[in-house]
């Protein structure tokens, strides 16, 4: 793990969807991080305040001295909007990492790998898909269901499907919680114990199991997982958002 | 160095500073690195031990049975949130220490443990005077399982991973030795005010 602070440069930004902007950022001092792991960003104010949030890596570390990271806009957020409405190329701000626990795959891990994804949750496992395919490890079944709002809110969604359309190994399954587009043919629900049945029958028994999103989303998953016999240390979780409680 | 157009939210004046690099929230975010074990009171015991033998074994009628004690303070997260103003209730380790008949600390550091294998170090001394709890009460409310629940080390003046989940058991050691994320690179204390957050700070 890097510990001190150095600085990144934002070397672009896209736009995934209207809430999620990705930012490529040339970090030299960042070579070395595992799928899944995070950084964090200390922006300073003139006044001195700053103020410092994680974020998760979307990029796989095959690709070279730059790392991008994907944020989600929260409305009443401090930084998110910052880096929606202020930043563009040429920025410079100080980031540290990569940080992180057992929320991490590599392909030497094999598999087979189940990734749940609630919302912009879908970031760090975005890591490991990437990794997976610029490692060539394609002999390890992964399936990726991967829960939005809408179709609009599907971050990565033409990479996401480009990449399954092209290997025999990878699965995507999208459920949209609240609108679905005509003629729509995937799920349409929350996440639950009867879709987690048919995910993990499609896949066959996961050796590991990621489930990242909001804590409630989290918790649910996590919980039904269990309920169906998938051993606790063999699921890893990451929440994030206030849980309301 | 600047980050050019950032001048951070407009801040309320709070009622007092937060530890560098945090922010205030008002929720109360949940981080685990599993799925939330679920423990079963009528099993459930508490263990203070050293080289093997046991110092102290609380079940949870008998833990109930010693002195409460509340505590009002602030949390502090290394995922950089703090919470202003919040209430605990639990018994203290001085009294745990006092039931069981510690009259020396048995060690000066603890490693603590939980269910679903997560642990923690800390110095014993961060444990004693009054600095911690073992919790069962948060906000009045039993402490939910997600928060640690029913039963959590509650350590306050340190980054909340010290305050080890779904406790079973204290360990008590001569030498300090890394818990779970100690052992990915936090800090072996986690001072707020001194931004402990990673091994070098």
């Amino acid at each position: 793990m890097t510990t001190g602070w150095q600085i990144a440069t934002v070397e672009a930004v896209k736009t995934e969807t209207d809430r999620a902007k990705t930012f490529v950022l040339s970090a030299p001092g960042i070579s070395r991080f595992r799928p899944g792991q995070h950084i964090d960003i200390r922006l300073t104010a003139p006044d001195g305040y700053q103020a410092q949030r994680s974020y998760s890596i979307a990029s796989p570390p095959e690709d070279s001295g730059v790392l991008e990271v994907t944020v989600e806009l929260i409305e009443d957020g401090e930084v998110s909007p910052y880096f929606h409405e202020v930043v563009r190329a040429g920025d410079q701000f100080e980031i540290r990492g990569p940080i992180g626990g057992p929320f991490t795959w590599q392909s030497t891990e094999g598999g087979p790998l189940l990734l749940i994804a609630g919302g912009s949750g879908i970031v760090p496992l975005m890591s490991m898909l990437r990794h997976r395919s610029a490692s060539s490890a394609f002999n390890i079944p992964v399936l990726l269901l991967y829960s939005s709002r809408s179709l609009d809110d599907v971050i990565y969604r033409e990479e996401l499907e480009s990449m399954a359309a092209q290997d025999d190994h990878l699965q995507v399954d999208f459920t949209l919680t609240r609108q679905r587009p005509d003629g729509w043919s995937g799920y349409e629900r929350r996440v639950d114990d009867e879709m987690l049945g048919e995910v993990i029958e499609k896949l066959g028994a996961p050796r590991l199991s990621y489930v990242c999103g909001p804590t409630a989303f989290v918790e649910s998953v996590a919980s039904a997982l269990v309920e169906r016999g998938l051993e606790a240390d063999s699921i890893r979780t990451e929440r994030f958002g206030p849980s309301g409680t | 160095m600047l980050s050019r157009g950032f001048f951070g939210k407009k801040r309320p004046e709070a009622s007092r500073p937060v530890p560098p690099g945090q922010y205030l929230e008002d929720g109360f975010p949940v981080l685990s690195a599993g799925p939330t074990p679920r423990v079963d009171l009528a099993t459930w015991d508490l263990t203070f031990e050293s080289d093997g033998e046991v110092l102290g074994k609380w079940d949870w009628e008998q833990l109930k049975s010693l002195p409460a004690t509340d505590m009002h303070v602030d949390l502090h997260c290394v995922t950089k949130w703090s919470k202003h103003d919040t209430d605990w209730r639990g018994v203290s380790i001085d009294d745990l220490f006092e039931a069981a008949g510690i009259t020396d600390p048995p060690g000066d550091y603890v490693m603590a443990y939980s269910d679903g294998g997560y642990t923690t170090n800390l110095p014993t001394e961060d444990l004693l005077d009054g600095k911690a709890l073992i919790a069962y009460e948060y906000d009045g409310e039993p402490l939910e399982p997600a928060h640690g629940g029913p039963v959590r080390l509650f350590v306050p003046h340190l980054y909340l991973w010290k305050s080890a989940k779904w406790i079973r058991g204290l360990r008590f050691m001569e030498q300090d030795a890394p818990g779970f994320w100690e052992a990915y690179g936090y800090h072996m204390y986690g001072d707020p005010w001194k931004e402990q957050r990673y091994i070098g700070d």
